[in-house]
């Protein structure tokens, strides 16, 4: 059994002698700096997460291999968009709409609101196929239709909760259970952030509230600072960027130097090297209040750029969203997540969707094509989805005030991919006649986020944390790379 | 520190024999527990074999063939069967054969000795009760105060390490402050304790804050981040709820020391005492401080499987130290809790409701008490003083003694709720609404009679311990308005162009609440306005109540035909049916509904002579409302009960009685898979060694619901374990190995930063040992020998020498023990979220101090609530002190986290927690720079210090120094300081204007007694004295 030393075997003999040395010399007066470049080894990262050592623990540093995607933009539809009338094509409803949908399709899936023998309701969209890849998407999104060939989109999405609190839980953190962190806090601790003066992983939101709330971008058992910064949708975009009334930069920078020299004299006296991380945060604040309003500051933007994306200056929402992820992500930010709360058609599904795609199509489709142009789609992975699908039946109830919607639909609902190494321009994965159940190459949710993290340069199965005696991670138990999607 | 995956160790080990040695606990246990033990394990033993510790491997199963023969895998039986090519012996028989890694690191392991760490992990030191140590002898032994210092300067001996010098006075005084009350001391205070040159003054310093009324906040604290409290329900809904009584009940009993094993047992099982006090009953809101989902839609056994499975995890974190949720799917990987174990703990929990209490003041009660004396006075005296009434009386029982009609009680065939309403049927064929609540809804539920000739129909509202004020209605006084009540004849789809409507001639009602009476549930039309409601008023809730509806003509129900009844709720805020039965009668004619409460029933079913006078002045409560003559005296009293005094509900656990649930395992966690049912009981491993001994392996012969068994020998054997008291008795019996340890553990942590166990969540054996084994004992017996007194214990760990250390960080230790595991010094740290408030408006003094009551709303950033689902909720910022109260009231919403609290790692509460985060960064600087709150304490701090600090800037630097840090600057400190408020207020000097902006909460009213330049070079300075790291920082 005289085998060589594998690779690695002999990485993790680099991480030991680093975590020495890490241990040895990390004393006052080291810089964070100084100390970026050790942190590619997850030992040291664990330790400095877990010590709140004097390093920063958003410095960048690289994943298990070589990645395809350097950053991500995911576009959450919360509430649930309905793949029926968007991307998945089922002229066998037109053909049975009205009529009870069959037992044996249904088996026992509960819904959240209707019977499980609902009629069936065709999409009261037009389809076409679109681009050289002859994507089918509906007439719902003629934007996102320009921008087909760029798009992965994935049929055969399945998962497991069929609530939206639960769900939206589940496919932001890989579990229904409350307390997991987010998928951008996982990111953002396996690779750091390449800014240092935004959060590594910002969240923008427009229309309502989230159904999960903060543990969407919650961070978990990790530490805080991994945790999503949600950004406010007007005024200033991080909470107390602004000074107080009255207070000018100048008298900030002044404040920030009686601080720097009385904490200075302080580390003297005690040693505690806590000290010098406090130091370094009060400098990174100091750099935020400038880099905050500049990000927000669209002056410089092309005109035209504005028009596409469809930005209204001082309006927020959507589209503005848009255009800021793109800012984020120019200036290093690792994760940016828009959560888009409006797609809960339980009634009037045709309307709703009108009036989302009217609210969204637009800036989406922008986003990539302005990625493209700028050479930052291809390292830079965009997510479009929502929680969960809507059902091919119809939830309809006139005392009940449902007239025309659909409920929740665990089984089969679509997402797309674009850029970041997915192949652009395929569908993936087929559901049944009746858009019911997924039929080949079923994506859960525990797969997609195995291969988000593999386009990221994680083999998910590596990519964990100690916590109450356990590793856990993103995918907990499961996860199976989607390689038919990889470029 | 990383650890690989343990599902990777095989992989290493296989390449590299002999650069890295086998390691059993991270190769070779999860190898067994993954791919073993589920058949050779504590749940069954297949051919006899047991691989869950050496011994039993070494004698192998019923084949007589050692599983192990150390050094030699070809003579395993282990090795030998997974290595087999015979398709009918290869183990393991299902799944993937074992990879060539896992087989290599498993003949390494056994040529290796098979070296099995523990034996058995029933020998890990955690899962042995405590045994007292002796306290070491050391060499300089001046230095020891009391115990807790042998055990440390021993092992700082044996290292060749000398304890730090003690801190200065003021350092000590202010440590010893922000961790007993978790409030910076006054400079006052502070020059008392200096000035205080008695051998016993820091003694003296202990036993005052000891006893101050904000031990209890912040002690309390730290346990409501285990208990993960919070004032919400959490998921999408996350409404408010009322559990703040039980966040001051947690208060008190610090304050008061309750033993920790009482404060166990009432909140465990507080209700289940016997005559539990109100305050018992309060406690039993820890286990209710679970989320609660109400989203539309959802299944409420769903959620109710989770909030127990919750309530394990928190009890598991809370008082063993226990990682019990890994079980919850599958045997823990690491420690030996089966999933069968992790069910018969469940099952502890899983027979409770989740009323609402309410809490009533010592004067709410006495008055309540009051008016029923007063009542039953006037009633007594009414009976005295009508010589004909006790004649009238008994006629009327004689009258009444038997309900009215003969009734069929219907099950339901089929049933919906909308909107996303899940009905969930009750043994009693009663349909009951739980989880989500809209504000309006409608049931539709059918029936088949199989009776022909129906008369009438009754629909009985019936209270439940599980809704709002106990029902029968779901609004919060437990109210509904039934807007209208259709009755068709349908078929079995849902089409209601194929209903027949059946019209209903007459309603009656047992009670009917003014202006809702229940014809207008019959009179065709659905409005939010009209419709049946039953609310008696505040001293008359939670009854049931009945309507009877009569067929214009009788009903027959052909079989291809169903009965189908809906119930349309209109009127808005909840008031819709929470609780509901059916039944059908055919007497002709029909009997009305049934007015007398069937507690009046129960009592007139006994013989007059056996009813007490209490009973039989009950029956007279009833009759005398329903007799004309006594309109005067039901008047009088209608009038005394108008005073009836009500207080908030809080949540609390009940004893299940209806409908009582079978607990069984659930296949891969999945509620809706349950298999085998079990019983409640302890994990094997915990359970103390002579019950084990007593016990015959494998048997269990609990018998449901508690009572005696019959032991081998023919004794009667203890009661087997079966309610929640049982549980928490055992929780802190002396003979549980980890309560004690557990707890005091955590103490240690809240004082040196981290614990001696360093998971204080998790005691298992994949947790690292406790660096002072020998000192957790000494402190866990010594807390159980001093009566689970907490404040005993913490009065031992203060003034020991150990904690006055200096927390100074000397080039030495950062080389020889950067962590300070070996405790060569104080620790020092950034103090908790709360405190982080705290000391800021502690020095500014805008403070205020009030103790208790429901939570605070103070001043919040723009935007934030609309992060939250739905309309954003309303925070409406509480009047006058109320915004300036302690941290731990601020209103705690789930799914939007109060900021500044969360920036500074104040747990989300989703679950319980035992280890806060300590992070440093950016956000938490802005938020002390620049919130509104932090700097509305700047400019009051300002103010006071331009009003009280002295007339030179130098007496007013001394001044507010002191009031951030507790100790004079140093003259360099001092010199910086008087600097830069000379150079700003040179700035403000002819600025007017900008200096009324910064100096000034409300410009438009600025204060006129003061120099508003200074104030405002002074409100700058003082933003950054309580930035100050030291000022955030517990020394």
């Amino acid at each position: 059994m005289n085998l060589p030393l594998t690779a690695e075997l002999r990485a993790e003999r680099a991480r030991w002698l680093s975590r020495r040395w890490f241990f040895r010399e990390c004393g006052v007066g080291l810089g964070w700096m100084a100390l970026a470049h050790l942190l590619g080894s997850a030992s040291a990262r664990a330790a400095t997460a877990a010590s709140g050592s004097p390093a920063n623990p958003l410095a960048p540093r690289p994943p298990h291999f070589t990645p395809k995607a350097q950053r991500v933009i995911y576009l959450f539809q919360a509430g649930a968009p309905s793949q029926i009338d968007l991307f998945d094509h089922k002229p066998m409803l037109a053909k049975y709409d009205g009529r009870p949908v069959p037992k044996e399709v249904v088996q026992d899936q509960i819904y959240a609101f209707i019977k499980p023998d609902a009629a069936l309701f065709a999409s009261t969209f037009k389809f076409a196929r679109h681009g050289r890849s002859g994507a089918e998407i509906s007439e719902a999104f003629p934007h996102l239709a320009t921008v087909a060939d760029e798009l992965c989109i994935i049929r055969s999405m399945n998962t497991h909760a069929f609530n939206h609190a639960p769900a939206q839980i589940l496919m932001n953190t890989g579990s229904t259970l409350f307390g997991r962190p987010s998928m951008g806090a996982w990111v953002t601790y396996g690779l750091g952030s390449e800014s240092q003066d935004l959060p590594g992983f910002v969240v923008l939101s427009s229309a309502g509230g989230t159904s999960g709330g903060a543990s969407n971008w919650g961070c978990g058992f990790l530490p805080t600072v991994y945790q999503g910064v949600p950004f406010r949708r007007s005024g200033d975009p991080i909470l107390s960027l602004s000074n107080p009334p009255g207070v000018t930069r100048e008298h900030q920078r002044r404040c920030l130097d009686l601080l720097k020299e009385l904490n200075e004299r302080r580390l003297e006296v005690t040693g505690d090297p806590e000290i010098a991380t406090r130091l370094n945060a009060y400098e990174m604040a100091f750099r935020m209040q400038v880099s905050g309003p500049e990000l927000m500051d669209l002056s410089r933007e092309n005109p035209r750029t504005l028009e596409m994306y469809g930005v209204e200056p001082g309006k927020p929402g959507y589209a503005l969203n848009c255009l800021l992820a793109r800012r984020l992500v120019e200036r290093g930010v690792r994760f940016v997540q828009l959560f888009h709360e409006a797609w809960d058609h339980h009634s009037e599904v045709h309307k709703g969707i009108k009036d989302q795609a009217a609210a969204t199509d637009r800036a989406t489709a922008a986003l990539i094509k302005d990625l493209k142009e700028r050479g930052l789609l291809d390292d830079t992975l965009v997510i479009w989805g929502g929680e969960f699908g809507r059902t091919p039946m119809v939830q309809h109830d006139p005392n009940g005030g449902y007239n025309q919607g659909r409920d929740h639909h665990p089984q089969a609902f679509t997402m797309w991919l674009a850029g970041g190494g997915v192949k652009p321009g395929i569908t993936w994965g087929e559901t049944d006649e009746l858009g019911f159940h997924v039929v080949r190459d079923k994506v859960h949710v525990h797969d997609l986020h195995a291969t988000i993290l593999h386009l990221l340069g994680f083999d998910h199965t590596r990519l964990t944390y100690r916590f109450q005696g356990r590793d856990f991670r993103l995918t907990d138990v499961h996860g199976e790379v989607v390689r038919g999607i990889l470029a | 520190m990383t650890r690989r995956p343990a599902w990777l160790a095989g992989l290493a080990c296989a390449a590299a024999l002999h650069a890295a040695p086998v390691d059993f606990s991270r190769d070779i246990a999860p190898l067994l527990t993954s791919r073993c033990t589920e058949c050779h394990g504590p749940d069954q033993q297949k051919a006899g074999l047991r691989l869950d510790g050496r011994a039993a491997a070494l004698q192998g199963g019923k084949s007589g063939q050692p599983a192990l023969v150390p050094g030699r895998p070809e003579q395993s039986e282990l090795f030998r069967r997974v290595t087999s090519t015979d398709p009918d012996e290869v183990m393991p028989p299902k799944g993937d054969r074992l990879r060539p890694e896992q087989i290599a690191a498993l003949r390494a392991w056994i040529e290796a000795g098979a070296d099995w760490p523990e034996n058995d992990p029933r020998r890990h030191w955690a899962f042995i009760p405590p045994q007292r140590p002796e306290p070491p002898p050391v060499k300089n032994r001046r230095w020891v105060r009391n115990p807790i210092d042998a055990f440390v300067l021993a092992r700082l001996e044996r290292e060749g390490l000398r304890p730090a010098p003690p801190a200065d006075r003021v350092t000590l005084l202010r440590r010893l402050s922000l961790d007993l009350i978790g409030l910076p001391p006054p400079p006052a205070e502070v020059d008392a304790f200096v000035a205080d040159r008695a051998p016993d003054a820091y003694e003296r310093l202990v036993e005052r804050l000891l006893a101050s009324p904000h031990y209890g906040e912040k002690w309390g604290r730290h346990w409501l981040d285990a208990a993960r409290y919070a004032d919400t329900n959490g998921y999408e809904k996350d409404q408010p709820r009322t559990i703040w009584p039980y966040r001051d009940w947690v208060i008190h009993a610090f304050n008061r020391d309750l033993p920790f094993d009482q404060f166990t047992i009432d909140q465990l099982a507080g209700d289940l005492l016997p005559d539990a006090t109100d305050e018992q009953v309060i406690a039993t809101g820890f286990l209710r401080n679970s989320m609660y989902n109400e989203e539309g839609g959802v299944d409420p056994e769903q959620f109710r499987v989770d909030a127990i499975v919750d309530r394990v995890d928190t009890i598991g974190k809370a008082f063993l130290g226990l990682t019990l949720a890994c079980a919850q799917c599958h045997s823990h990987k690491y420690d030996p809790i089966s999933q069968r174990e992790y069910y018969r703990f469940f099952a502890f929990l899983n027979n409770d409701d989740e009323p609402d209490f309410e809490v009533l003041t010592p004067e709410q009660r006495a008055k309540r008490r009051a008016i029923l004396d007063e009542v039953a006075a006037l009633e007594r005296e009414a009976l005295r003083a009508d010589p004909a009434l006790p004649a009238r009386l008994a006629a009327w029982e004689d009258a009444a003694r038997t309900a009215p009609g003969h009734w069929t009680v219907l099950r339901p065939d089929d049933w919906h709720g909308q909107p996303g309403v899940k009905l969930e049927l009750m043994s009693d064929h009663s349909l009951i609404a739980l989880a989500h609540n809209p504000g309006e809804a409608t049931y539709v539920v059918t029936f088949r009679p199989g009776l022909s000739n129906l008369t009438a129909l009754r629909l009985e509202a019936i209270p439940h311990p599980n809704q709002r004020s106990g029902g029968p209605g779901r609004a919060e006084n437990g109210n509904f308005v039934l807007s209208e009540l259709t009755v068709t004849l349908a078929t079995h789809r849902d089409d209601e162009s194929l209903e027949r409507r059946l019209p209903l001639r007459r309603a009656t009602a047992s009670f009917e609440q003014p202006g809702f009476p229940v014809a207008a549930a019959v009179d065709g039309t659905v409005t939010n306005r009209t419709g049946w409601a039953i609310d008696a008023g505040p001293h008359r809730r939670g009854q049931p109540q009945q309507a009877v509806f009569e067929f214009a003509e009788p009903i027959t129900v052909p079989t291809n035909l169903v009965l189908r009844l809906k119930l349309e709720h209109k009127y808005g805020g909840a008031h819709v049916l929470g609780r509901f039965r059916i039944a059908v009668t055919t007497d002709s004619p029909p009997p009305p509904a049934d007015p007398v409460p069937l507690a009046v029933r129960a009592l007139l079913a006994k013989p007059r002579a056996a009813r007490t006078e209490s009973e039989q002045l009950a029956v007279f409560s009833y009759y005398r409302t329903t007799d004309t003559n006594l309109a005067a005296l039901n008047a009088r009293i209608d009038a005394l009960f108008k005073d009836w005094p009500t207080g908030p509900r809080t949540l609390v656990l009940t004893n299940r009685v209806e409908d009582r649930r079978v607990t069984r395992i659930f296949a891969r966690g999945d509620f809706k898979r349950p298999t085998e049912p079990v019983t409640p009981g302890f994990p094997e491993v915990l359970l103390p060694a002579r019950a084990l001994a007593s016990r015959p392996a494998g048997a269990e012969r609990e018998i449901p619901g508690g009572g005696l068994e019959a032991g081998a020998d023919g004794r009667a054997a203890e009661p087997a374990p079966s309610t929640r008291l049982d549980l928490a008795r055992w929780i802190v019996s002396p003979e549980n190995p980890l309560t004690a340890r557990v707890i005091m553990n955590r103490v240690w942590q809240v004082y040196f930063g981290e614990g001696l166990v360093r998971t204080p969540e998790d005691f298992g054996t994949r947790a690292e040992p406790p660096t002072h084994p020998e000192l957790l004992d000494w402190l866990a017996t010594e807390f159980m020998r001093r009566g689970w007194s907490l404040k005993a214990m913490h009065r031992l760990i203060v003034t020991s020498a150990t904690y006055r250390q200096s927390s100074r960080l000397t080039p030495e230790l950062r080389e020889r023990d950067p962590y300070n595991r070996l405790l060569a010094r104080a620790a020092r740290f950034r103090v908790e979220a709360e405190t982080v408030r705290d000391i800021a408006l502690a020095a500014s003094g805008l403070l205020s101090l009030k103790i208790g009551g429901p939570s605070i709303f103070p001043p919040i950033p723009d935007g934030v609530l609309s992060l939250g689902y739905g309309a954003p909720m309303e925070w409406k910022v509480s009047p006058g002190e109320d915004q300036y109260r302690r941290g731990l009231y601020v209103f705690w919403k789930r799914t939007v986290p109060y900021p500044s609290l969360l920036v500074f790692d104040a747990p989300n509460a989703d679950f319980g927690c035992v280890r806060r985060v300590r992070s440093n960064t950016p956000l938490q600087a802005l938020t002390t720079l620049n919130d509104a709150v932090f700097h509305e304490a700047a400019q009051a701090l300002a103010l006071r210090v331009v009003r009280e600090g002295g007339p030179t800037d130098r007496a007013r630097a001394v001044y507010a120094f002191r009031r951030c840090t507790g100790r004079r600057p140093s003259a360099a400190e001092l010199e910086a300081l008087r600097r830069f408020v000379a150079e700003q207020r040179a700035w403000f000097e002819n600025r007017t204007a900008a200096a009324v902006r910064v100096a000034a909460a409300d410009p438009a009213n600025p204060p006129s007694d003061v120099n508003l330049h200074a104030v405002a070079a002074w409100t700058l300075a003082a933003r950054v004295l309580l930035n100050l790291d030291e000022t955030l920082t517990r020394e």
